[in-house]
């Protein structure tokens, strides 16, 4: 027998203590080896006969992650599926029906398939650390939990709770998982041991389940809930783009009652979900974010002081996450009155991110207002984020330079100047990196990190692990006009104020992009971005590459109609910031809005792809996905020309031209995509 | 009076410093924490230099109303600033001069050569200062805690009377002299009595302190004011200040502590507010190793002890003894800080020193000390119009009266404030 990943230990009170330390991973995940090691080590407990089981990790990040996502693609059928995950729930099933006492201790995260041990066993420990979290996030995969967490879920803290967790696949902290009976202790880390020794030797009580779960395990209370469900879900995810939650509430609505059945059923579902393009799509991009990860990661440069020229709306909000991040910041304007408002909404940041206002002032702490600039020489990182202008960020620069200390960042978070336009007199122009920051700052993950030729690899490499140090997501671009995605983005948005001029009413505009799977339409997203913004960005590109502007947008401006932050743009603003939308009855849209749309989205991603601004598709993806949302269910707007098929989008193209003129000239770059037709699929 | 001054041991340099504005109580607890204004000014302070926060030696802090919150703020306020585990902080009280305390402490310390890198001042919210329950009402929940039967419990509950909830004002017990049960306005009705101050004189000499400090800020002399916010409203000046004061209004005014028949008014008093100063103290061997540029010496200071009920007299006893020690005439002293707990108080302090009476029982002297050139004292205004919150205008004191003598390139300054309890202290500076 092997001792690979598992590890047993049986201690003077008979009390076996199995310890998962998988070999060769910084992460425990249930990986085939790894869970047939456990059957055996089951096996042989059963054996000892002991007072009873500790399950327990041996990584000090936390318990199990969940299960091993890289198998998943190996399997290209639910009927390759299902036998694998049948198996783990009946691995999971030897806990349960172990006839001694079992707890889990969990010392970090227990995620998906590691909460799912957990849960079969009869008692859970967990640690209050920061890190603590439990969650099912297997429905951000595209799937549901597949090793008994649709059923034992629901026995354990009822189906209303257990479905939010499932549905949401959100993170639950040690405190309201107790409180939610999830756990049913938890400790500080030093105690963990002893706390599950105490609990061995003397288990409390179980206790029995409320009415209420019972009657919502009624075969009414399931159908009146699964509706309910069904609603909310509505509203957050489309059913044909993201079958995994809907696929969860007909689990619970046609099993709930009958544990044996369901947890067949569960693998059935888990098995099928597996192979949908969908889930196949939403692992890559889980593959691909680890990917952006990796790119800034493991580093040994050290960014303790922040140093932002701007306190604008990006100014500001880069301000305020690197100080939520853990930094001491500096935020330097004009006058005071200028940083005043960046302060405010960083308060209202902290409040809403930590919940607590003594957490929330002390990160208050960290966010120096400072006017005279006079804690330049302090800063590992300077970020310019002033308005775009080329002589103001060059003088800028100049009085900067001096004043920095040695071996810190310059960077700018200029969206539309190129690079090698404002460092030319600065006395190491290679110094200047772009740090390119997207608005909102808290909620965009992306972060483009931009060089030219020259650039210092070791600024470049600075200013990617500084990304990561904020937990932002690196993107490597190379210095170009709109770098990745505002060059992407316009086309995408000209495309729909071209449809607008046509007269086709807003809301089926962006309905037709929403239905694709864009998190937001093209006209409500240049609403929010600011018109000016865009129109600034649109004309940048029009020079660069020719991009075709539609006209109409300098009378919008003209008019200080700027988008959500006027009041008025294309859509009027409530008082709440909501656009008020026409509804459009009895308008029946053109079959070709949404090709329109995303057609010149892809158009301008394979151009990009083309002209090597980014290193490879998948960065391109990541980029896209991350910086504007592309429907992640589709993997990727290159993987989404891979999977429709680039010949059929090159054809389309090519009547577009004809119809709506040379905008829709198909790249060059297609050429790398398209096969001889006998070859598609 | 020893003659040694304790610091010519080690020369103690001030080498930068920084307060908040200063922010009127208005009746309910303030914007800011004790600990949050100390850090608002801490980090700006700290932003500006060559050394990092770790790289003080020790955080102390004069706090006269700390809140139940922030034991130990002084400690506090060193870990908020990013001063690290590794550097101690503690806190230090002596009503009004507080925080004139925390920086002859940390001075001290560098004379001895224990310390060469200090940051010292104080801190205080007076709007929060704690409103506490009666004694009363301690006793019944106490009995109330114990009781432990249903019966009792109900029995010590059918103790509680409406007086019970009657509270205890903290800021009205910190400034009342528990010995001889004068409030600290009071005590200036005293010695505004004893010196024949009038009302006419005090208000006048109130509205010229909120007109001074209105030119103050006018001419941006108060750069050691650093901008606080809240909401997005930027606090840039002490909001106690009016720039309309006048003779005329302050006239209307009712005395407020010797009801009727007084004349110290809530106008010509010092006003209740919430604020922080902070000084950076330096050894010669710290200055040179960091490079900093001091705005001063801190020569010498002086505490002096005298009647409780003539409390608003400290500052004559002080610094008599501190001229004395260190040699000097009235006429070497450039320029003077002297609180204005009271304007009757300051008028009072000038007086005794005009008065050969005084200054023979009282200070030993053959005959009067003399006069102070009203334009050589307290000429960017003082506490009257920018507040006196307490634990911090000790060194306000001292870094406004250094930032004069840059201003006008002149030697000596005197910074002295008059304490309750019947304490006076001073402080001699010297521009480097």
């Amino acid at each position: 027998m092997n001792n690979k990943h598992w590890t047993l230990k049986t201690d003077q009170n008979n009390i076996c203590w199995l310890t998962i330390d998988k070999q060769g991973a910084s992460t425990n995940v249930l990986s085939p080896d790894v869970m047939e090691e456990l059957h055996n080590k089951l096996t042989e407990i059963a054996a000892i006969k002991p007072l009873a089981l500790i399950i327990r990790s041996g990584k000090k990040n936390g318990f199990v992650a969940g299960a091993d996502i890289s198998e998943f693609e190996k399997l290209n059928t639910p009927e390759e599926a299902f036998p694998m995950v049948r198996q783990g729930q009946q691995i999971m099933d030897q806990v349960e029906q172990l006839p001694f006492t079992t707890i889990a201790l969990i010392n970090g995260f227990a995620l998906g398939g590691g909460l799912e041990l957990a849960l079969a066993c009869d008692y859970r420990i967990m640690t209050d650390n920061t890190k603590a979290t439990l969650g099912l996030p297997e429905v951000k995969l595209g799937l549901n939990p597949g090793f008994g967490g649709t059923v034992r879920t629901p026995q354990l803290i009822g189906a209303p709770a257990a479905m939010d967790m499932m549905l949401t696949g959100r993170n639950i902290r040690p405190r309201a998982a107790k409180r939610m009976g999830l756990v049913d202790q938890i400790v500080p880390d030093r105690h963990l041991e002893k706390a599950a020794s105490m609990m061995a030797m003397n288990p409390p009580p179980k206790k029995s389940r409320p009415l209420k779960f019972k009657l919502m395990d009624s075969l009414p209370g399931r159908k009146i809930l699964a509706n309910v469900l069904r609603k909310q879900v509505a509203k957050k995810a489309n059913k044909n783009h993201y079958p995994a939650p809907y696929a969860m509430i007909d689990l619970w609505e046609k099993f709930g009652g009958d544990p044996k059945a369901m947890y067949e059923a569960e693998a059935h579902s888990i098995s099928r979900l597996m192979c949908t393009p969908a889930s196949r799509s939403l692992v890559r991009v889980f593959g691909l974010q680890n990917t952006l990860k990796g790119a800034g990661g493991k580093t040994s440069h050290q960014f303790k002081h922040v140093h932002v020229i701007g306190a604008g709306v990006m100014g500001g909000d880069i301000a305020a996450w690197c100080a939520y991040r853990g930094m001491t910041v500096s935020l330097q304007d004009r006058e005071a009155k200028y940083i005043a408002p960046a302060i405010k909404r960083a308060q209202k940041l902290f409040l809403k991110k930590t919940r607590n206002p003594v957490k929330a002032s002390l990160i208050m702490d960290r966010l120096i207002p400072d006017v005279n600039g006079d804690s330049v020489g302090r800063a590992d990182v300077v970020i310019e984020a002033i308005y775009e202008n080329v002589e103001a960020k060059k003088a800028l620069y100049a009085s900067l330079e001096p004043k920095m200390k040695q071996g810190a960042i310059l960077a700018t978070n200029t969206s539309s100047i190129k690079l090698e336009d404002i460092s030319n007199e600065l006395s190491d122009p290679n110094r200047l990196i772009g740090l390119h920051f997207f608005n909102p700052v808290a909620l965009m993950p992306l972060v483009e990190v931009i060089g030219t030729e020259t650039t210092n690899a070791l600024d470049l490499e600075k200013g990617m692990a500084f990304t990561r140090k904020i937990e932002r997501l690196p993107l490597a671009c190379k210095s170009s006009p709109g770098f990745v995605v505002n060059r992407v983005l316009t086309p995408y948005m000209n495309e729909a104020f071209f449809i607008a001029k046509e007269g086709v009413p807003l809301i089926e505009i962006d309905k037709a992009a929403t239905d694709f799977g864009m998190p937001m339409g093209p006209i409500e997203l240049a609403d929010t971005v600011g018109l000016d913004v865009a129109a600034h960005v649109g004309k940048i590109l029009s020079d660069a590459y020719g991009i075709e502007l539609p006209d109409g947008i300098d009378d919008m401006l003209e008019k200080k109609h700027l988008g959500k932050k006027t009041g008025q743009g294309f859509y009027k603003y409530d008082k709440q910031g909501k656009p008020i939308k026409e509804k459009a009855d009895n308008y029946k849209a053109p079959a070709d809005l949404a090709e329109r749309m995303i057609y010149q989205y892809l158009n301008e991603a394979v151009a990009v792809l083309h002209d090597g601004i980014v290193s490879n598709e998948e960065q391109l993806d990541a980029g896209m996905i991350f910086g504007t949302g592309f429907a992640p269910f589709r993997g990727g707007p290159l993987h989404y020309i891979r999977t429709f098929g680039a010949n059929k989008i090159v054809t389309r193209l090519k009547e577009f031209e004809s119809r709506y003129g040379s905008r829709f000239k198909a790249h060059v770059g297609w050429n790398a995509f398209v096969t001889s037709s006998d070859e598609e699929e | 009076m020893s003659k040694r001054n304790a610091y010519n041991n080690r020369p103690v340099y001030v080498v930068d410093g920084a307060r908040t504005p200063f922010l009127k109580a208005r009746g309910k607890p303030g914007l800011f924490s004790a600990s949050e204004l100390a850090v608002a000014a801490g980090r700006s302070l700290l932003a500006r230099q060559s050394f990092t926060p770790e790289e003080l030696d020790e955080v102390v802090i004069g706090c006269a109303m700390p809140s139940a919150d922030e034991p130990n703020i002084g400690r506090l306020i060193a870990l908020r600033l990013g001063a690290g585990d590794k550097t101690p902080g503690y806190t230090v009280m002596r009503n009004c001069a507080s925080a004139m305390q925390a920086v002859d402490s940390a001075a001290k310390d560098i004379a001895l050569g224990r310390s060469d890198l200090m940051l010292a001042g104080g801190t205080d919210a007076m709007s929060r200062a704690p409103v506490l329950f009666n004694d009363d009402m301690v006793n019944f929940l106490g009995d109330l805690a114990r009781a432990r039967k249903p019966l009792d419990k109900l029995k010590a509950m059918s103790g509680f009377r409406p007086g019970h909830l009657t509270p205890v004002i903290g800021i009205m017990k910190g400034l009342t002299d528990p010995l001889v049960n004068l409030n600290m306005g009071q005590t200036c009705e005293v010695i505004a009595h004893k010196f024949g101050i009038t009302r006419a004189q005090m208000d006048e000499y109130a509205v010229r302190s909120h007109l001074r400090l209105a030119n103050a800020y006018d001419e941006k002399y108060m750069d050691e004011v650093v901008p606080m916010y809240h909401q997005s409203k930027v606090l840039d000046e002490d909001d106690g200040l009016r720039r309309d004061s006048s003779v005329e209004k302050l006239a209307k005014l009712k005395p407020f502590f010797d009801r009727k028949v007084g004349m110290v008014t809530a106008a010509n008093s010092s006003q209740i507010t919430d604020g922080s100063a902070l000084l950076l103290l330096a050894s010669e061997e710290a200055v040179e190793k960091h490079g900093l540029n001091p705005l001063g010496r801190l020569v010498d200071t002086q505490w002096s002890g005298l009647k409780a009920a003539e409390m608003g007299l400290g500052p004559v006893y002080a610094s008599t003894s501190l001229l004395q020690r260190n040699n000097l005439s009235l006429s070497d002293i450039d320029y003077w800080e002297l609180n204005e707990a009271f304007a009757g108080q300051v008028l009072a302090c000038l007086a005794a020193w005009e008065d050969d009476g005084f200054c023979q029982s009282e200070l030993d002297l053959d005959k009067a000390l003399g006069s102070i050139d009203p334009e050589k004292i307290n000429i960017d205004g003082g506490a009257v119009s920018l507040g006196h919150p307490v634990g911090a205008t000790g060194a306000r004191l001292s870094l406004h009266a250094l930032k004069v003598l840059q201003r006008t390139k002149q030697k000596y300054a005197i910074a002295t404030l008059c304490i309750g309890g019947g304490l006076g202290g001073a402080m001699l500076l010297e521009r480097v």
